[in-house]
């Protein structure tokens, strides 16, 4: 019995910090769109790896993770990534004005009261979300720092060869 | 006596429209702008603290590391 109460302990612990064992779906939504407000889905992308990034004007590291999200984008749109970045602005002009200047090449959607951003338990402003093509939520990160860049990256390749 | 005014105390401050709840990060985008900010130009204040400590030559306060020579 002494012996094994370590083990148990060990366990437990186990159960209450390793994230959750199987992943869980995704909370799905639907958004408006820029620059032509068409909508996006997350149930339309099932079979696609959707990277899901919750960002706004008002935050310099999300404007600054724009370039690398353009060049993701650009090199696996082909292999079946979608880039999905929504924006928490309350107002539709800071992005219109925002895009125009930028002109990004993956999506960009408005989420204006933040509900999305609830039902994605955001914490931090960038943040991002890796959903496999089954539509799991399987990678959370906070933050946007170059170090960070080869780690997503590796992330996102790992799930496009399921 | 004390627990009753504890008691009140806390009755009081639950019934006082006084929210502990914390601004959600999608909701910072007012907090986030200039005008917001507790120091205007963080380089300015750097310089006029850094002067003003050199100039009083003491040290604390502001967590200088120097013992009142002059030198920080």
């Amino acid at each position: 019995m002494s012996t094994r109460l370590p083990l148990l302990l060990v366990l437990l612990l186990c159960g209450f910090t390793s994230p959750t064992f199987g992943a869980e779906p995704a909370p799905d939504f639907t958004l408006p769109t820029f620059p032509d407000d068409a909508g996006i889905s997350l149930h339309d992308l099932k079979g696609r790896v959707v990277y899901l990034d919750f960002w706004a004007t008002w935050c310099p590291p999300c404007r600054k993770s724009f370039p690398w999200m353009d060049e993701m984008h650009a090199r696996y749109k082909d292999e079946g990534l979608t880039i999905i970045a929504v924006s928490v602005d309350k107002k539709r002009e800071l992005i219109e004005e925002f895009i125009n200047q930028r002109q990004p090449a993956f999506t960009v959607a408005h989420d204006p009261s933040g509900e999305i951003a609830k039902a994605y338990r955001l914490r931090g402003m960038p943040s991002s979300y890796l959903i496999d093509r089954n539509g799991l939520l399987v990678k959370t990160h906070l933050g946007f720092r170059d170090k960070d860049k080869a780690t997503m990256e590796a992330a996102i390749q790992a799930l496009l060869k399921k | 006596m004390i627990k009753t005014f504890l008691l009140a105390a806390g009755i009081g401050a639950s019934l006082s429209a006084c929210s502990l709840e914390p601004v959600q990060p999608w909701d910072r985008d007012i907090l986030a702008q200039q005008k917001m900010q507790l120091v205007a130009d963080p380089l300015e204040t750097y310089l006029d603290e850094h002067i003003y400590f050199s100039k009083e030559a003491s040290s604390g306060g502001q967590g200088v590391g120097g013992g009142g020579c002059g030198c920080n």
